[in-house]
């Protein structure tokens, strides 16, 4: 008899448990209550959402331990937790609260601008962002067990989620189509290890779970998201940012569930209340752009 | 209806999965959230013919109904929506349900808290009984009552459940060498705190299958 604690496939294994769901950004223990209540899988435990660390300025950080730790308290779900890029030392405080996973995440202010966490280290998983293909498979290759597509956080704006997502299955179903003799230079060009290519070659989809991220707002765009292939949903200011967050909640944790059934996202879009106000992803200037953020 | 998801083609090990082996007994999945794609594609290597389950009508002509690993809250809120509890309950009655980690807790009668559950299983069940993600783990045993008893299984445990007790008609099938219960069983529905779905070992859905063929009940 042998006991294995917290090996790959035990880190992977909680996002597949997440699949077809929805995890929602949160602030205070009661907004954690209210998503719990809604349906979410998860929580994401932070001090602002996305749309407000934009409307702030500054220099974003991971969350005071104790939020995250009353967060913990306040339900039963599991509680993720965001630290900078290559911040490992906000990860080693995050795995040592013990949360249950770390999105090592470009909404934070990054913290090395060359590299990325070595994530194998930890007994916590992790999850990621990516807008390519490529992206993605750096960060499995660092350890990464689930992935998400960026998506241009707190903008309420879907299209860079969708332009990321068709990217990465685009690239997919390209490598899909190749012969094995051309697989190492299409690594060379998408920057990405050989071996993963390989293996996604083989599996026709990513070895780890992808979510989508970034400007979902609405039952409909959650159902697009999981059309387009994505295994789940994350959404961060879209909820808590609009006139009616338990409904809102509701309501995409439905539409989730039955993203191919246009009779029933047509009934849960009904009478939602304001949506979070947003704005155009392409009206950002260049140094608001969160999704470049990640090497 | 809308279109097909569309984003990627077809893995290759789903081509090859029907038409093997056995009768094509028709196996639900529960679909609402969670790793049912795990389970479907488990059940078709075995040739059985699945069927995806989001709302009360896809439960018609059915042997047998897994519930999946996942979050036991949500699922439970999107049964409690779709008006699933009630058809649930009575499809248990008379055919065989297996519940995985989420599953096994909604099958229960009681787990210590207020959220939907099924009820069917005389059985309480402890959530997150060995902690955090951090606590999640894997472990080697034989499983006496599958094939091949004397090849180990291995066990995956994530933020896992235990039963922390049987009455009635329950009965304790599987324990960890500290005598914990992780897996149940009552009549033709069983729970299971782990996820065969999650290995290439497909003894565990062997073993469904052929509790949704029988005809006992006991």
């Amino acid at each position: 008899m042998e006991e294995q604690v917290s090996g790959f496939a035990v880190k992977k294994g909680l996002a597949e448990m997440l699949k077809g769901g929805v995890i929602m950004d949160v602030v205070t223990p009661d907004q954690a209550k209210i998503a719990e209540d809604a349906g979410a899988v998860a929580v994401m435990a932070l001090e602002r959402v996305p749309a407000d660390i934009r409307a702030d300025g500054g220099i974003a950080r991971m969350s005071d331990p104790e939020l995250v730790l009353k967060i913990m308290e306040a339900v039963s779900i599991p509680v993720m937790a965001k630290c900078r890029i290559g911040h490992f030392v906000e990860a080693q405080i995050l795995e040592s609260l013990g949360v249950d996973y770390i999105d090592e995440s470009e909404v934070l202010t990054p913290a090395d601008e060359a590299y990325h966490i070595n994530k194998h280290g930890f007994k916590v998983p992790f999850v990621c962002g990516c807008r390519n293909l490529g992206e993605a498979l750096r960060r499995i290759g660092e350890g990464a067990a689930m992935m998400r597509t960026k998506g241009e956080p707190g903008t309420g704006d879907v299209v860079e989620a969708v332009r990321h997502a068709r990217s990465v299955y685009g690239d997919i179903r390209h490598l899909m189509s190749l012969p094995e003799e051309e697989v190492m230079t299409f690594a060379k060009n998408i920057q990405a290890p050989y071996e993963l290519c390989m293996q996604v070659r083989e599996l026709g989809k990513l070895p780890v779970v992808n979510f989508a991220a970034g400007g979902i707002a609405t039952p409909a765009d959650a159902a697009l998201m999981m059309q387009l292939g994505v295994d789940g949903i994350f959404v961060g200011s879209g909820i808590f940012k609009s006139g009616d967050p338990s409904k809102r909640a509701q309501a995409i944790v439905k539409a989730t569930t039955h993203y191919n059934e246009p009779a029933v996202l047509a009934e849960v879009s009904r009478n939602l209340g304001e949506a979070m106000v947003g704005r155009s992803a392409v009206s950002l200037p260049d140094a608001e752009k969160m999704a470049v953020r990640g090497w | 209806m809308g279109a097909q998801r569309s984003a990627y083609p077809t893995p290759k090990r789903w081509q090859c999965a029907a038409g093997k082996g056995v009768l094509p007994m028709k196996i639900g999945v529960l679909a609402l959230q969670g790793d049912f794609r795990e389970h479907r594609i488990s059940l078709e290597k075995l040739g059985a013919d699945v069927t995806e389950v989001r709302l009360p009508q896809h439960l018609d002509g059915l042997s047998g109904l897994i519930i999946p690993g996942g979050e036991s809250t949500a699922i439970g809120k999107l049964m409690t929506a779709y008006d699933l509890l009630e058809p649930l309950r009575a499809f248990g009655q008379a055919h065989a349900i297996w519940g995985t980690c989420a599953g096994a807790i909604l099958l229960a009668k009681n787990v210590g808290r207020d959220q939907p559950l099924l009820g069917l299983m005389d059985m309480e069940i402890e959530r997150n009984a060995f902690g955090r993600q951090i606590d999640s783990f894997e472990i080697e045993i034989n499983v006496p009552f599958i094939a091949n008893p004397e090849q180990l299984y291995h066990l995956t445990f994530i933020r896992g459940p235990i039963v922390r007790r049987v009455w009635g008609e329950a009965r304790a099938v599987l324990t960890l060498p500290d005598g914990r219960i992780i897996a149940a069983r009552q009549g033709k529905l069983f729970a299971t705190s782990f996820h065969p779905e999650l290995t290439n070992d497909l003894r565990f859905h062997q073993f469904f299958l052929e509790l949704a063929k029988s005809e006992s009940t006991g």
